[in-house]
């Protein structure tokens, strides 16, 4: 993935003893100390990162941990102390006037917190601004502006005033105006932190989508880590103007940096960061006409497991056996060598591959292992349900593979049974 | 002992002040400021001749309409039987001089003071010098400044029109400053973002939202640029100031006091159309534009007309 935004060893301290304030920071003294003593406060402390095109690399951080200072670096709002800022080959850090406005009107693009929308003009003209900054003539301006209000679903809405529109459609409005000129980049600074829940909630939804067929190269701000969990590629958990630790989302969750992030992640809903992928295993399948009972006992011995996904000759699921069912029909005397079809369960719980163990739960408590298929139907890999609840629960997920052999437990034929 | 500074040491203020104007700024400048009244004196005579040679008919019908349109049909008819009364106690002429004197006054302050009050909210700098300025030039009395006026540009209706817009100009330039600070600090920032110039962002964004408070400053302007009619009358400005001046040396009671009412009428009317016309539009600002669309459409609606008429009878 091409590096869209490349940030070196950023720094803004604000106030009139900068280089004082550096120095201090290089002996490792605190924001505190050096507010103290020189009077200058630091906002964003030697960040560095590089965004992929098309990624969503999310800042996340509470306020005052400079994350809405960084962001405002990114298009020159806020020049920093010291550092680059590179974007297509040019220094926004250190570039002309001319240049950095050419940078606004034609890479990046800004979506506010508050909105910031003209009040005293409508929607269509709001969503057209960055075009008629840039000399784009009435009419192809409003065509342009009309699609990018299609885009976000409010095309009926170009001649309303923003004051006239809800919190939620305001920000579609300023998501359509940054959207309008055709930015690379777009920069948002906690968009949807000023709205409602459940309309912040439909929004993130809405923002992925769009971010399906747009990939553009977005940095968002939040001090929601839900919020960061769910929207971000890469993530960055920002502290007293520091990135404290950068990653994904599951990097993050089952592998916090230090004692301050673990606090954050202890609070959040592990199961919609976590996916089926996270917690599948080697489906290890048996075909069907290949493999006999015997060898379907032996593969869940060697792999102490008590079922086997079965699959067909094009790979694709065909049904589920396991071990109490195999052992009764061998013990069977009417078939003394049973067919695996004749034993197989056919109504089995399957799940994608970026599919979210919140999702999972209802499947998993059935306790049959769950199918985890790509989109032919083909077998990609096998959840156990163990390990939805040991990754929900925050312990590693023990494999299966790896733990002492132990046959299947009672309780599991049990549930068997009844599945 | 020493009882007083003064024991120690005189200081010639007083002759220092005129060795300054008399010495060095009337020789020198007098003419360069005899030029300076030259446009003041062209719109002036201008407007002058315009409102002596309408018809009272014509005056008072548009007066009253723009009244009805942005003050309420009380104002409406207050104007109406106002203006007739003016006619009645024979100050017409005079009322029409006066009318003329405020709209340059106002007129100039505006063209003046809009530009600096923009100034002054994009520089810091700027303001700090124009501040103590508008400070000295509302605090120092305006006889104080009769004498130097007289004597740099002669007496009669220009150098009252001067007098005026020196009183005036200060709450235009510090309403403009005021309403172009006070523009939402992340508009602002979204407008730089998206890659404006400054000239864009002042046209788009900081003008249209500082509208309701210009108006606002030149409402102020408008009603001190009446308070010193009467006072500039005492340097050769003529209209209802001269009747109220004229009655004053006379002992003349009901001529100071006819000048009087007919400036009173005249402050009521020009206040409640222009604070009108500063709220027409009822949303969170009022674009130069719709002022504009207002003084040319005489057509409100009834919610606004009730409103201001609410307001006036308050």
């Amino acid at each position: 993935m091409a590096v869209k935004l490349s940030v070196e060893n950023i720094y803004k301290i604000f106030g009139e003893r900068t280089d004082a304030a550096r120095d201090m920071l290089h002996e490792g003294k605190t924001k505190e100390e050096i507010l103290e003593a020189t009077g200058a406060t630091v906002g964003v402390q030697d960040a560095s990162f590089d965004v992929g095109e098309g990624e969503i690399f999310v800042v996340m951080g509470l306020s005052g941990s400079g994350k809405s200072t960084l962001v405002r670096m990114l298009n020159g709002l806020i020049a920093p102390t010291s550092g680059a800022i590179m974007i297509d080959g040019v220094d926004v850090a250190n570039c002309t006037k001319d240049q950095l406005r050419r940078i606004r009107r034609e890479k990046i693009a800004m979506v506010f917190q508050h909105f910031a929308l003209f009040p005293h003009w409508s929607v269509a003209d709001n969503a057209a601004y960055g075009l008629k900054v840039k000399g784009v003539r009435a009419p192809e301006r409003r065509e342009k502006a009309l699609s990018a209000l299609e885009q976000v679903g409010l095309s009926a809405w170009a001649d309303s005033l923003p004051s006239e529109l809800s919190g939620g459609m305001q920000q579609r409005v300023g998501l359509a105006r940054a959207l309008a000129t055709g930015p690379e980049v777009l920069l948002m600074d906690e968009p949807f932190g000023a709205l409602d829940p459940l309309i912040r909630r439909e929004m993130q939804d809405e923002l992925l989508t769009l971010q399906r067929s747009l990939k553009k190269t977005i940095i968002f701000i939040t001090h929601d880590l839900n919020e960061a969990l769910l929207l971000g590629d890469t993530i960055a958990i920002m502290k007293d103007g520091r990135f404290v630790q950068v990653g994904t989302a599951q990097e993050i969750v089952s592998n916090p940096a230090d004692a301050y992030v673990a606090a954050f992640v202890a609070d959040i809903d592990r199961g919609r960061v976590f996916t089926a992928e996270d917690v599948s295993n080697d489906p290890a399948p048996v075909k069907l006409g290949e493999s006999s009972a015997e060898d379907a006992m032996r593969v869940m011995e060697d792999l102490n497991r008590n079922a086997l996904y079965v699959v067909d000759e094009a790979d694709k699921v065909a049904g589920v056996v396991t071990y109490q069912d195999l052992a009764a029909a061998t013990l069977d005397e009417a078939t003394p060598n049973p067919v695996l079809e004749e034993v197989m369960i056919t109504e089995f719980p399957t799940a994608d591959a970026d599919q979210q163990l919140a999702d999972l739960y209802g499947a998993a408590s059935a306790g049959l292992p769950i199918a985890v298929t790509d989109d032919k139907d083909r077998l990609v890999g096998v959840v156990e349900p163990e390990a939805v609840f040991a990754q929900l629960s925050g312990e590693e997920p023990a494999a299966p593979e790896d733990s002492a052999a132990e046959p299947p437990s009672q309780t599991d034929t049990k549930e068997s049974a009844n599945a | 002992m020493l009882d007083s500074p003064g024991d120690l040491l005189t200081l010639p203020f007083a002759d220092w002040v005129n060795g300054f104007v008399r010495g060095w700024l009337v020789p020198n400048f007098r003419p360069a400021f005899r030029a300076a009244q030259v446009p003041i004196t062209l719109v002036l005579n201008g407007l002058d001749d315009f409102f002596n040679f309408l018809p009272w008919l014509v005056t008072t019908a548009a007066f009253g309409l723009a009244a009805w349109k942005w003050a309420g049909r009380g104002m409406a008819i207050f104007t109406l039987l106002g203006f007739a009364f003016i006619d009645m106690i024979g100050l017409w002429p005079q009322t029409m001089t006066t009318l003329a004197m405020i709209i340059t006054s106002v007129l100039f302050c505006a063209v003046i003071g809009v530009p600096l009050g923009i100034l002054s909210a994009r520089s810091n700098l700027t303001w700090k010098i124009v501040r103590p300025v508008l400070d000295i030039m509302q605090t120092i009395p305006s006889f104080v400044y009769l004498v130097p006026i007289v004597m740099l540009f002669g007496v009669g209706m220009a150098p009252g029109i001067i007098a005026t817009i020196i009183f005036a100009i200060p709450p235009i330039v510090r309403l403009t400053n005021l309403g172009i600070r006070n523009v939402r600090g992340d508009l602002i920032e979204a407008a730089q973002a998206f890659g404006s110039t400054g000239w864009q962002m002042l046209v788009d964004l900081q003008i249209p939202l500082a509208m309701r408070t210009i108006m606002a400053g030149l409402n102020q302007t408008l009603m001190l640029a009446l308070s010193m009619v009467v006072i500039a009358a005492l340097i050769g400005a003529g209209g209802l100031g001269l009747v109220v001046n004229t009655g004053l040396g006379r002992l003349d009671v009901g001529g100071a006091t006819a000048g009087g009412v007919g400036i009173v009428i005249l402050a009521i009317v020009l206040d409640r159309i222009t604070q009108g016309l500063g709220e027409a539009n009822r949303g969170e600002t009022v674009s130069l534009r719709q002022v504009l669309f207002n003084l040319i459409r005489f057509r409100g609606t009834r919610t606004e007309k009730t409103e201001t008429a609410a307001r006036s009878a308050q």
